[in-house]
């Protein structure tokens, strides 16, 4: 039986001046009917690529050089774009990462769906209409007839992603190409789409190409996995052997790479000062002059402690106040009602003047790497900023940098050279880096991994674990994936619609949530199941990663 | 050409054909025709031929090319070409309008820079301060809702016609719209992670303001400061034109522009001649700020 996406030999060209010549480079892979077939790579690995390849979409300059894609048979590779038009959606569907930038902002959503039966069908106005909605209540979104009224941005990010699905499937295509396609929502959510992606396949007997970086996404719902290094294939094989027995090397360190679910016991000093304290910490914003609208509670009631050389996980979906926390912490914003004790110090009121000398105790990471150093100034200016503020010589915070650029392991000629030249893992570094210049007694890590490729975030948690033993840090982590919670945190909290509805040491509620929404957010975590590696495996490998430096 | 656009990026910066496709064909063209002006006006008293404000009745309103013969006060004759000919008191029009573009740079130039320096204070200031944002918004767009030569107008009326009453009123017309722009930069970058970790690092507002956020507004404002500059060239030379910028017998376009006007249908000439320098200065002016806009715009700084 002909497979329904066949891949031969291909290369795909990039532009002269990018980084390598070809894009991908000779890749061979076939979806047979019914498959899911689960695409891995860290990012500029070309997996985009293929999935752009292969609707004949590919970015203006890069192109496809050698080898051939074929559809059912049909050579698409060399076909026009006529040709092509007809294809895409009637035989190969195709979900992306965000669903807010996929659809027309200005369009009801009803209308977006309905304009492709308009126009690769013949059908009459009433029948796609009929068509539509049943392809929403298929999709599982509840109420059809006022998604069908919705814009885009009056839908969550789930719903959107549903109405997404609609679309690509409603003329059963042969082939869905999903890229990414739960990378940006939250976890429960997340579950949801995957099984619904599932499903309809699995009804429609459909061919699907599965991109995605998150290894658990994977173990979830591949049938065969494909591992993707720098254009080239490494790895073709079924979940189970990909998974369990990887044979590259390169599929070893990805796997070896991905945090375990399972807590890191470690032994914790119970008399170990209390770094930070929190007491029915909220936030609230409020009405302010000329806006209208009810105040929204960010976070309510937050009671939480860290002490010192420990980590406080605080865990949760967006929008359920975690940042908010943070930022209340570090006085980036005001709190409004409740205390928070940095040892025995109030600093919830204190005003700017009060709190200056008390700003280096906290430092904070941010998510983006490539946003968290200002791109117009060099790094060696960002980050002697700090010390320079507290009447260090320039001399001696420079030399301070030096020092812990060695720690975090980034060349020490980083520091004249601006922040664009840098890979977002080394950016991470240089603002830990620039937080450890401080010598603070708090480091809150919000998200500080998570736009990290798998294997530099081991590498950047593992830089973490041993700065907290070595200046004997708190640590305040958020984060929204558990693997990493699990790997890092002594305690981890669990925030929802901004209060905390389970607090205490990891192991105890990551493995035994007493909390309903624990559980349901531990549940919908995707490939519970897949334990990566024993935890001997990880620590070899993390040491052929990267050496231990003391 | 190959081996040329092959060269590392660093070292390309100094052929010309690089920086000519750095910046594009507009910025080159745009700044070297500026530049033709700026030089004609600091060499206005050497390339003008006679003083700018002579009065000769018996040689009034002649056309480009004409021969004028003059007695000095010694009775010597002298005759030469009026190259664009003389207005209705028989100034020589070449000199006038040389002498013209001084005025209009320094107007130009003056107002970009000073409504820049005062609108980006405002601009940070109203960004950055949450509760003065409201207040000092609301007076923008008042004065934003009267129009341009109106409010100049009235501003000059007030202050009395000279040179730096026309340059205070063009500026005050100008800072709103730089006010806007700096206003919405500042609120996009305190949002930015990096002026967060500034404020934790413990800089204090001032200089998170100079470091962090003023640097990011820098391009923004040098391609909205050409704009300023052309549109500043010619509300001045509006208001000469009306008879409320500076006095009469000052050379700017404007005046001379006016001077011509009940005159216009019989000797077109006076009116020509500074019209086409003041639109080329503009041009020049706009070309220049259209080439930086496409070189320095944030959506395609990844090219530079």
């Amino acid at each position: 039986m002909t497979p329904i996406l066949e891949v031969r030999n291909l290369d795909i060209a990039l532009p002269r001046g990018a980084g390598r010549t070809l894009a991908i480079d000779g890749l061979n892979l076939s979806v047979a009917k019914g498959e899911i077939l689960c695409l891995v790579g860290e990012s500029g690995s070309g997996k985009s690529m293929i999935a752009f390849s292969a609707m004949g979409l590919l970015p203006d300059g890069v192109h496809i050089s050698a080898g051939e894609i074929r559809l059912n048979g049909e050579k698409i590779s060399a076909a026009p774009e006529a040709r092509m038009r007809e294809l895409r959606c009637k035989h190969i569907g195709m979900i992306f990462q965000e669903p807010m930038t996929a659809l027309n902002p200005v369009m009801r959503c009803g209308d977006q769906i309905e304009e492709v039966l308009r126009f690769h069908t013949s059908l009459d106005r009433s029948s796609r209409r009929a068509r539509v909605r049943a392809m929403i209540e298929r999709v599982g979104l509840s109420d059809p007839a006022r998604m069908l009224r919705a814009y885009p941005h009056q839908l969550s990010g789930g719903q959107r992603q549903r109405i997404m699905i609609a679309m690509a499937l409603i003329l059963e295509p042969k082939l869905l190409i999903a890229d990414e396609p739960t990378t940006a929502l939250d976890v429960t959510t997340q579950a949801q789409i995957l099984q619904l992606i599932r499903d309809l396949q699995q009804e429609h007997q459909t061919g699907v190409l599965f991109i995605t970086h998150d290894f658990g996404v994977v173990s979830e719902i591949a049938d065969r996995v494909a591992v993707l290094n720098q254009g080239k294939l490494v790895e073709l094989g079924d979940r189970d052997a990909v998974l369990e027995t990887p044979r590259d090397p390169y599929t070893k360190m990805l796997i070896s790479a991905v945090p375990d679910y399972r807590t890191t016991h470690r032994n914790r000093d119970p008399q170990a000062p209390v770094a930070l304290r929190t007491e029915n910490l909220g936030k609230q914003y409020g009405r302010r002059f000329f806006s209208q609208g009810d105040p929204v509670i960010a976070a309510q009631a937050v009671s939480l402690q860290v002490r010192r050389g420990e980590t406080l996980g605080l865990v949760g979906e967006s929008g359920s106040g975690k940042s908010t926390v943070a930022r209340c912490v570090a006085r980036l914003i005001d709190p409004t009602a409740g205390r928070i004790l940095l040892g025995e110090q109030d600093i919830s009121r204190l005003s700017e003047r009060q709190l200056w000398p008390i700003r280096p105790k906290v430092q904070i990471i941010f998510q983006d790497p490539y946003r968290s150093l200002n791109p117009r100034q060099t790094v060696g200016a960002s980050l002697i900023e700090g010390p320079l503020n507290y009447g260090v010589t320039r001399q001696k915070a420079i030399e301070r940098i030096t020092t812990l650029l060695q720690l975090v392991r980034v060349e020490v000629d980083a520091l004249e050279r601006y922040p664009h030249q840098f890979s977002g893992g080394q950016r991470q570094r240089l603002c830990i880096a620039r937080a450890l210049a401080m010598q603070p007694e708090l480091l809150i890590a919000d998200e500080a991994v998570s736009a990290l490729d798998v294997s530099v975030q081991a590498q950047v948690l593992e830089l973490l674990v041993s700065v907290r033993e070595r200046f004997d840090l708190a640590m305040l982590f958020i984060t929204h994936d558990l693997r990493v919670a699990a790997t890092l945190c002594d305690d981890v909290a669990v925030m929802s619609a901004g209060q905390v509805v389970e607090f205490g040491a990891a192991g105890q509620v990551l493995e035994n949530p007493q909390h309903p929404y624990s559980r349901k957010l531990f549940e919908a975590a995707p490939g519970r199941s897949f334990r990566p590696m024993t935890t001997h495996d990880r620590v070899r490998a993390d040491h052929q990663i990267q050496p231990n430096i003391n | 050409m190959s081996i040329v656009e092959a060269a590392p990026s660093r070292f390309s910066l100094i052929r010309p054909w690089s920086i000519w496709r750095r910046l594009g064909f507009k910025t080159v063209a745009g700044s070297l025709m500026l530049c033709l002006v700026i030089i004609v006006a600091l060499l206005a008293p050497i390339i003008a031929p006679v003083d700018p404000t002579a009065i000769d009745p018996s040689n009034r309103n002649r056309p480009a090319g004409y021969t004028v013969s003059q007695r000095d006060d010694d009775g010597v004759l002298s005759e030469r070409v009026a190259l664009l000919g003389t207005d209705s008191l028989g100034r020589d029009l070449f000199s006038r309008v040389i002498h013209g573009s001084r005025i209009s740079l320094i107007v130009g130039l003056s107002v970009a820079m000073l409504a820049v320096v005062v609108g980006t204070v405002i601009g940070l200031v109203a960004g950055y301060v949450r509760w003065l944002d409201g207040p000092v918004m609301r007076v923008m767009d008042g004065l934003m809702a009267i129009p341009n030569i109106l409010l100049a107008l009235t501003l000059v009326s007030l202050i009395g016609a000279s040179l730096w009453a026309v340059i205070l009123a063009v500026m005050l017309v100008d800072i709103p719209r730089v006010v806007r722009l700096v206003r919405s930069i500042v609120l996009s970058v305190r949002e930015e992670p990096y002026v967060e970790a500034a404020v934790a690092l413990g800089s204090k507002t001032p200089k998170v303001l100079r470091r962090h956020v003023l640097l990011n507004t820098f391009a923004p404002l040098l391609v909205q400061a050409t704009f300023l500059a052309s549109a500043a060239i010619l509300l001045e030379s509006g208001l000469s034109f009306l008879g409320v910028g500076l006095p009469p017998e000052i050379p700017t376009w404007g005046n001379v522009i006016a001077s011509g006007r009940s005159t216009f249908q019989v000797y077109p000439q006076i009116i020509l001649y500074p019209a086409l320098f003041l639109s080329f200065t503009v041009l020049a002016i706009n070309m220049l700020g259209d080439g930086l806009r496409d070189t320095l715009d944030p959506r395609l700084a990844k090219r530079i």
